[in-house]
């Protein structure tokens, strides 16, 4: 990959390339092109595909009637299924591949269509990290904010004890879609969308080690989305049984379910694209000098989650199609009458989605070490434990599974262990905060937007972690599960943990990714509003779950409506307060001042570029001669653009080797 | 300020913030009314985790604050950088070390309560009721050993104050939770397996019993009430309930704490 850095290509084709055609082409030429006029012939075909096998197979498997050859369960599952692969097609995500499966020439990446020069060039098949990026950033945003009104249509049904104005059945599909969304299309890609943008400069890259498959990688992703959102259309509603979709309830589910088996299949495929390019890419596309105890902690931290979503992923797939094969084909896997298990189910689903957890964090603490190190201006405490720490929480991230299912009726005595190594797994998250803080400790502390966001990202997380901890204890566990207790913990985790995360990356990141300095008041205004009403709005929960209200209801006990009351107003508030985000992303984005390189004097690789960064990010192979986070030493540099001085190399660069002081 | 002097400050103001939050959690009234001896367990050990927690907690806190309030940036310190502090085995050994032995405790200590809380209590004679989850409602059955007599299909629970109940949960369809709250017990009752758990009720009263596992559109209304009563009322609550001809031949009245009753909600948070 190093031999792409080169001037570019041949001249950008003109823009037959481009979704929305050129007035000029023919329509035939816009109908073979990729892009969406083909990507929308392309579905109908799926869709007749879809009639056309069901029509086949049930007219062999002894349906007599015509009338029952179609059934619109089994078209639409398939089309599920059929239509949104021939959309990836149709657009172009697939062409190489089947160029060179068929025996044509294929077209060599030349990296022509690289760079973003107008905002259509986002909405096409792009194979430039950075455009990826930023593909993957706006879209995780998007469901971020349908996932956040999806919240507060919940929070206005729950102000009051009692139906307000959706019916309980509504109600369940909107907490259901509200936790996948989030966790599926906002969490977990926004941080590939930070990576794919970030990951590459940083390690001194010119691009990810595979373009066309991170391509296609983000371009499953809307897909994904907009089949889990469009579940609402279908009859019967929205799936309504939580992201768990615990059996049998999902194998009863109306045909809504399916949008949602399927949605998680689109996600995780995504998922292990994109963790498998990032693997890839760290171990093999390091600039010169670039020792892994040279990396900067954001690039362990993905290395580590690619590690999770690599290994954990393929059973969240494995757990929905054993209930979409339940549901569609009879296959009776947890129907407890013909000898079915129900709780297989679950132990499937935990052991992806209890890694899931910690893929939704070990990024973020990748960015806290970022900020927290140039924002203080010192070296991260402890570099190495913080990298060995994302490891042992690798590891042990696939011991607790269980703890998720202390009273779900499984073996009593697989508690014990579970129980042990959820404390154990604390160990590692404790270094963290802990070397975090020493950090802090003596530096000198910018307290600009993203430094906030970090600071309170330390708060946060640490009652998430608490309440973690608690958790564990099996007797408490017996009482607090399912409650709104877990609620509370649960937002701690995400919102607290994972969510202030992003915000601090967005406001690090937003000079690097956009070229323009966002609005430091208004960032500061949106800091403080999300933090008094987030913490307004989950820490009363504790408090229900302690008193007995369960979660997943559409109406409660009378003794919780004042509590349930305040909760809204303060969950309104803080939705209102991403206005002021969205805002300032926006106007900044569109006119904010020009952004110089290294606004914050960083030492890592991608502050070394221009903001944005060139079409190839270096213009030289850069060499790395020092740790990412010498702040203070005198004369210490991290890498520099081009190849390493006569001397320097062979000699201990300055700033490596350091003795370590009090 | 000289670095001996930050630490020793901030370690006394985490001291002091500790001190004063676990203080004001044994005053602040948390939880619901303790009605079983496993509850009376079980808040023992909240209350052991929040001595523990809150001084980790308040550590935290105090060295965020701490270091806002005296390590900000001042004016004319922009481009100035900190000491190149790369990190310290002692200190990085201790955080490690300590934790994890607070942690290993917290357990051990969870495991002794559990068995406390799930062994068979010495002296206490002890019934057995079955439990029927169904959408969306509860039902119990009182077996032959219980009644005396034909067994009892009712969709009230009486429980007598001071016998342990030992109860055998199944479900008919999906899967429920049986969580007691005042009991600090729960569940899950799954279709195909029977599961159960122990209480030993200590305090007469009514109390609520809430399905905690998402069953479906009538989850939220899956309510029921356990009701704690002297040994003599349940003997005669089962007679009566014999003589009205609710026994399991005859039972088909609708559930009085079932799906959409609003009384049920009402009524068991009236206890």
């Amino acid at each position: 990959m190093a031999t792409t850095v080169q001037a570019p290509g041949p001249a950008r084709p003109g823009s037959a390339q481009s979704p929305f055609g050129d007035r000029r082409t023919s329509l035939g030429a816009k109908l073979r092109a990729p892009g969406f006029y083909r990507a929308a012939w392309m579905m109908v075909l799926g869709v007749a595909f879809a009639f056309a096998l069901t029509w086949l197979v049930r007219m062999t498997t002894g349906h007599t009637t015509f009338h029952h050859f179609i059934d619109g369960e089994a078209v639409l599952t398939v089309a599920l299924i059929a239509a949104p692969l021939m959309f990836l097609v149709g657009i172009g995500g697939f062409d190489y591949w089947f160029y060179w499966a068929v025996g044509r020439p294929t077209r060599p990446e030349d990296h022509s269509g690289h760079g973003a020069y107008t905002w259509k060039d986002y909405f096409r098949i792009n194979t430039d990290h950075k455009v990826i990026g930023i593909q993957y950033t706006v879209t995780s945003f998007f469901f971020l904010l349908v996932g956040g009104l999806i919240a507060m249509l919940m929070r206005a049904e729950l102000a009051q004890p009692g139906a307000q104005f959706i019916d309980a059945n509504t109600y369940n599909s909107l907490f259901s879609v509200h936790a996948s969304i989030l966790i599926f299309f906002f969490i977990i890609p926004v941080f590939a969308g930070f990576g794919n943008f970030v990951i590459p400069i940083m390690i001194g890259a010119p691009d990810m080690a595979f373009p066309r498959l991170n391509a296609l990688s983000y371009w499953l992703l809307p897909v994904g989305g907009l089949i889990m959102l469009s579940s609402f259309l279908a009859p019967g509603g929205a799936f309504a049984d939580g992201w768990t979709a615990y059996a049998p309830l999902s194998t009863d589910m109306p045909v809504g379910q399916v949008f949602f088996s399927l949605g998680v299949q689109f996600a995780g495929a995504s998922s292990i694209m994109t963790a498998l390019n990032f693997l890839v890419t760290i171990i093999t596309m390091r600039a010169p000098g670039m020792s892994f105890f040279r990396m900067p902690l954001l690039v362990w931290a993905n290395f580590a989650t690619s590690l999770l979503v690599v290994i954990a992923t393929p059973f969240i797939a494995a757990s929905q199609f054993f209930v979409l094969l339940d549901r569609s084909l009879g296959f009776n896997f947890f129907n407890a009458g013909a000898g079915g298990d129900v709780l297989m189910y679950q132990h499937v689903f935990w052991f992806y989605s209890h890694p899931a957890v910690y893929i939704m964090m070990l990024p973020g603490f990748g960015i806290i070490s970022e900020i927290i190190a140039v924002k203080s201006r010192k070296p991260i405490f402890g570099y190495r434990m913080m990298a060995f720490s994302l490891l042992a929480i690798v590891v042990l991230g696939f011991t607790v599974w269980a703890h998720h299912m202390f009273t779900s009726g499984m073996s009593n005595w697989i508690r014990y262990p579970m129980a042990i190594t959820t404390c154990i797994i604390a160990v590692p998250t404790g270094i963290k905060i802990f070397s975090w803080l020493a950090t802090l400790w003596r530096g000198v502390l910018h307290l600009d937007t993203p430094m906030l966001f970090t600071l309170a990202f330390l708060v946060t997380f640490t009652i998430g972690g608490i309440s973690g901890v608690a958790l564990a204890m099996l007797p408490a566990d017996i009482d607090l599960s399912s409650s709104y207790f877990i609620v509370a913990h649960i937002h701690y985790v995400l919102f607290g943990g994972s969510l202030m995360t992003i915000f601090a990356g967005v406001y690090y990141w937003f000079p690097k990714m956009t070229g323009r300095m966002y609005d430091e008041r208004l960032g500061k205004w949106h800091f403080w509003s999300t933090f008094v009403f987030f913490n307004l709005t989950f820490m009363p929960m504790h408090f229900l779950g302690l008193e007995g209200m369960p979660r997943r209801v559409a109406t409660y006990s009378t003794q919780f409506a004042d509590t349930n009351l305040f909760i809204s107003i303060a969950s309104w508030l803080l939705g209102l307060s991403t206005l002021i985000f969205l805002y300032n992303m926006i106007t900044s984005w569109r006119g904010g001042p020009r952004a110089v390189a290294n606004p914050w004097r960083g030492m890592t690789l991608e502050w070394q570029v221009s903001s944005p960064p060139p079409v190839f990010n270096f213009d030289r192979v850069p060499t790395v001669v020092g740790g990412p986070y010498e702040y203070g030493v005198p004369g210490a540099v991290h890498g520099i653009l081009g190849p390493a001085p006569a001397g320097a190399a062979a000699g201990a660069p300055p700033g490596v080797r350091l003795s370590r002081s009090e | 300020m000289p670095t001996r002097r930050a630490i020793t400050t901030t370690a006394l103001a985490a001291l002091i913030a500790s001190a004063v939050a676990i203080a004001l959690s044994f005053v602040i009234h948390w939880f619901p009314v303790e009605a079983s001896t496993q509850a009376k367990n079980t808040d023992r050990l909240y209350h052991v985790l929040v001595v523990a927690s809150v001084p980790i907690f308040m550590l935290v806190v105090t060295v965020v604050l701490f270091s806002v309030w005296q390590f900000r940036m001042r004016p004319g310190e922009e481009l100035k950088d900190g000491p190149p502090i790369h990190g310290n085995t002692r200190l990085e050994v201790f955080w490690t070390a300590i934790p994890a032995m607070i942690l290993l405790g917290l357990v051990s200590y969870s495991f002794v309560v559990l068995h406390e809380n799930e062994r068979k209590p010495p002296g206490v004679p002890e019934i057995q009721i079955g439990v029927t989850g169904q959408q969306f409602f509860w039902s119990y059955e009182y077996p032959s050993s219980v009644t005396g007599g034909a067994p009892l299909k009712s969709y009230q629970l009486y429980l007598p104050e001071g016998d342990t109940v030992y109860f055998n949960m199944q479900s008919k369809d999906v899967i429920h939770a049986f969580w007691i709250p005042a009991f600090r017990l729960q569940e899950d009752v799954v279709p195909g397996i029977t599961t159960h758990y122990r209480a030993t009720p200590n305090r007469l009263g009514t109390y609520p019993v809430v399905c905690n596992l998402l069953c479906g559109s009538g989850h939220s209304l899956m309510r029921s009430a356990v009701h704690v009563v002297p040994p003599a009322q349940f003997r005669a609550w089962l007679t009566s309930q014999e003589r009205s001809g609710s026994t399991v031949a005859t039972a088909s009245a609708t559930p009085p704490g079932g799906a959409g009753a609003p009384g049920a909600i009402a009524g068991a948070a009236a206890g």
